[in-house]
This record gives C-alpha cells, structure tokens and sequence, in this order.
C-alpha cells in the first residue's frame, strides 16, 4: 500500500473514530475528554516537508472541527503540533540513524523511550494549546488545569493501547533498494 | 530586497504557522461572525450526510425507549382534545380552528430529528434532519419531549445547527414555576446533567424539586416549557439574588427527536422593538 493511500485512510479513520466514538462517550469524570485524533500527525513520514506538514496539520483539525463545529479550535492546535513535530524529533533523534530505514515514527523505529517522550510532548502540547484556548473564551482556570491532566493521561494511555493494537510495518522500501 | 527574499524563504515555515495560526484564532474568535459564512453550511451538509447515515444505524438501539417516549406524549395531547370538555354553559358551540374562539396562533411546531449531538464539548450543538427547505429559519426555540433544548443558531438547506442549552455562551430566560421571578439559565461547563439559574431576585421563595419553565418574555419558546427541576439552592453573595443548580428536564445523553418552535409573532415583535430602540 502507498504511502499516500495509508495515510489518507488513516485521515478518514481518525476523524470518524474521534467523532462518532470518542466524543459520544459520556463523560466518566467532568476532567476526562479522551482526545486521540491528531495521533493521525505523530504517525506521518518522517520525510514529509515542514511546509507540507503544516498545511496537513491545518486541513485535518480544520476538518474535524466541521464535525465539532468550533471552527480554527482543533485547527490551532494541530498547526501547532504540526510546526513543533520536526524539532521533538530532532531533538530525540541523530539525524542519520533513522531516516533512511524507517518510514514513520513508532517504537521499533524509535525505540521504546524516545518514543514514549515525543509522544508525551507532543500531547501535552496539543492538549495544553486546545484546553488554553479553550479557556481564553470561557475563563475558569482550575477547572480546564485538571482537565489538561486527567486528559493528558487518558490520552497517552489511548495512544499506547493503540500502539499494541496496530502493529504497523514500519520498515521503509529504502533498505531494500 | 534580494536579503528581504532571502529572510522570507529562510523563516517560511515559522511564517506559515503564524498565517495558519492566524487564520485559526480569528475563525475561533469570530465565530459568531462565521456562523453566517456560506461555506460553513455547506460544510456541515456534507458533515450532516454522514451523520445522518450514523444515526440511522444508531436509532435502533433506542427504539424501544423512543417509543415509550412519544406515548407518553400521545397521551397528554390526546387529554387536550376538544372533544373530551364539555362546557356546562351550552349557548354556544365551539369550533376547532375558528379564530374567533380560538385567539391568533403565537407559536407552530415543527418535527425535526436529531442526527448529532454533543455532550462533551464546552460548545454543545445538535444537529437536526431540517433545514431551510422546510421552514426552518435563524433563532427558532428548539424543545424535546420533556422540555427545552436550545436555539437554532445556523441553518443550511437541509440541515440545522442547535445551540443547546448546556452551551457556553447560552443565555434562556426563565422563570420559577408557580412563583415567577425573571432569571436567567446559563451553563457553566462542567456538568451536562446541570445548568445554572441566576438573577432570580430574593423576594421569591424557591426550594429544592421546584419546576424551572421558560418565560413569556423570552420571545423565541412558549412561555411555560419545563427547562429542569431546582437541584441545589444557593446565594450570590455579589448581588443577594438566587444561584440555582438546575437539572435540566431533557436528557441530553439521548435526544432522538425535537420539535422546532415558529414564533409567528416574533417578526412583528421585533420591528416594534427596533423602531422603539430609535427613539
């Protein structure tokens, strides 16, 4: 399967999860919103242009904030999570190792840690934009810094349990040619 | 100017965040605005479509307690049939649909179904399967089977968006049942099952269990439509009237069905208001 099409199944697949499962969950506790969607951008290429990636960022929250209907809110934050992205995983990684194996980010590719810390910032980054815009509009700030904690923790264990669902194959064609 | 370039190309992607993150924000912030874009209700058709083919699938879960629902309903409109009173004075007769007896007709309904619906949100909408093309318009009242839900805040041919009740930025007026007063209900994010009444002055006497109904003064829903049932009764220190915890009547986890309120009389109101509001 190419990239592309992965990728655009993918986009599908994250906005109707979000949408049509997630966000019909009653809420379990008044901090818990399990928010999973924008895994969708921790999972591009490494190789995408930062250009690129930007846009993609700005179009997916863009689109899940039609279902939502608070257009620029989910937007916002994945433009962010979009333009910090390329710096977390230069931060984490030496340039040479990993670009030429493996396609996109996840723990073979990465290993387990490094991983699990670009997975964390990134959440907290996205989670932290989204739940201050959020309150920017609506005040009240000790109730929306529990609901970036308690989300965050939902979030990050909805991200490992999906990691050990979907086992992707994540070895790029590079090596072979 | 070559260096201007040069600077541009240099920080391109640090310009495209800003740009995009502009865009974002003033989409966020002007949302109000943004309700009347065009674009917009084309988009929430086609997010509408797929809703629509979602809730069809999902209705069937609860079939069994709409049905329970809409008897109930059956009942109390069949207890108000004309043909079940009898007035003992037998001089005149009454006639359905006769103005003359009847008065002028303030408020129509309309049958909608709910395709969406959010709870999690700070900014709760539901979806309704009519739109424009059948008589929905801007600013409608929207109820349910057991009492208010919201208002109609963007219309698109065949779809509408309703801004619910347990919505940031909503404001019903409303008043204690039996006891008057003049409050109004707003939401504070936290609980959907909860809203909050405010500025119900301290000279009425409110208890837990009292009926929460709109007001006739609210122009968009008719007066006396169940909003919730008094939770919690507390005081505004600031300015010595009422904080009522509310329970809202509807229960927001399962709305399949509302009906659309057309106030008939509300143009009329409103360019009477508008040419007062020159003097």
């Amino acid at each position: 399967m190419s990239n592309l099409l992965k990728n655009a199944i993918r986009f599908i697949l994250f906005i109707l999860v979000q949408v049509f499962l997630l966000d019909k969950i009653p809420p379990l506790q008044l901090f818990i919103v399990p928010i999973i969607y924008f895994l969708f951008l921790l999972w591009l290429p490494f190789k995408i242009p930062k250009l690129q990636l930007l846009i993609i960022g700005f179009s997916y929250g863009l689109m899940l904030d039609f279902f939502t209907k608070t257009p620029g809110l989910h937007a916002a934050a994945c433009t962010l999570v979009a333009f910090c992205r390329p710096f977390i995983i230069h931060l984490l990684l030496p340039k040479e190792s990993f670009e030429t194996n493996y396609v996109e980010p996840s723990i073979i590719s990465m290993g387990f840690v490094p991983f699990m810390v670009y997975v964390l910032m990134l959440t907290i980054i996205h989670h932290f934009y989204l739940i201050f815009l959020e309150w920017l509009s609506f005040g009240d700030m000790l109730f929306f810094l529990g609901k970036l904690i308690a989300s965050t923790g939902v979030s990050i264990l909805l991200i490992l349990i999906t990691e050990m669902l979907f086992h992707r194959n994540v070895k790029g064609r590079s090596r072979l040619a | 100017m070559l260096n201007f370039i040069q600077i541009l190309s240099r920080f391109r992607v640090f310009l495209l965040f800003l740009l995009l993150q502009g865009i974002a924000l003033s989409m966020l912030f002007n949302f109000n605005r943004f309700h009347n874009a065009s674009y917009l209700s084309t988009t929430y058709e086609i997010s509408g479509r797929i809703n629509l083919r979602y809730n069809n699938l999902q209705s069937y879960f609860s079939l069994q307690a709409e049905n329970d629902k809409l008897r109930e309903q059956n009942v109390v409109l069949l207890n108000q049939l004309k043909a079940d009173f009898q007035s003992p004075e037998q001089g005149y007769k009454i006639v359905n649909g006769d103005s003359q007896t009847l008065g002028n007709r303030k408020y129509l309904y309309l049958s909608a179904k709910v395709i969406n619906s959010s709870v999690n949100a700070q900014s709760n909408y539901i979806t309704l399967y009519r739109g424009a093309n059948q008589g929905v318009e801007k600013d409608m009242g929207v109820i349910g089977a057991e009492g208010v839900i919201g208002r109609v805040v963007d219309v698109s041919p065949n779809m509408s968006i309703v801004m619910c009740i347990i919505h940031r930025k909503s404001s019903v007026v409303a008043q204690i049942k039996n006891a008057g007063g003049l409050g109004e209900i707003i939401w504070d994010g936290k609980d959907p099952r909860f809203v909050t009444l405010i500025k119900i002055a301290k000279s009425i006497e409110v208890k837990k269990g009292d009926t929460v109904v709109t007001s006739p003064y609210s122009g968009i829903f008719p007066p006396g439509q169940p909003i919730g049932y008094v939770n919690y009764v507390g005081t505004d220190e600031n300015t010595n009237t009422y904080l009522l915890k509310v329970e809202t009547a509807i229960n927001f986890y399962t709305i399949q069905h509302a009906y659309l309120v057309k106030s008939l009389l509300k143009t009329e109101l409103d360019s009477l208001i508008n040419k007062v509001k020159k003097y």
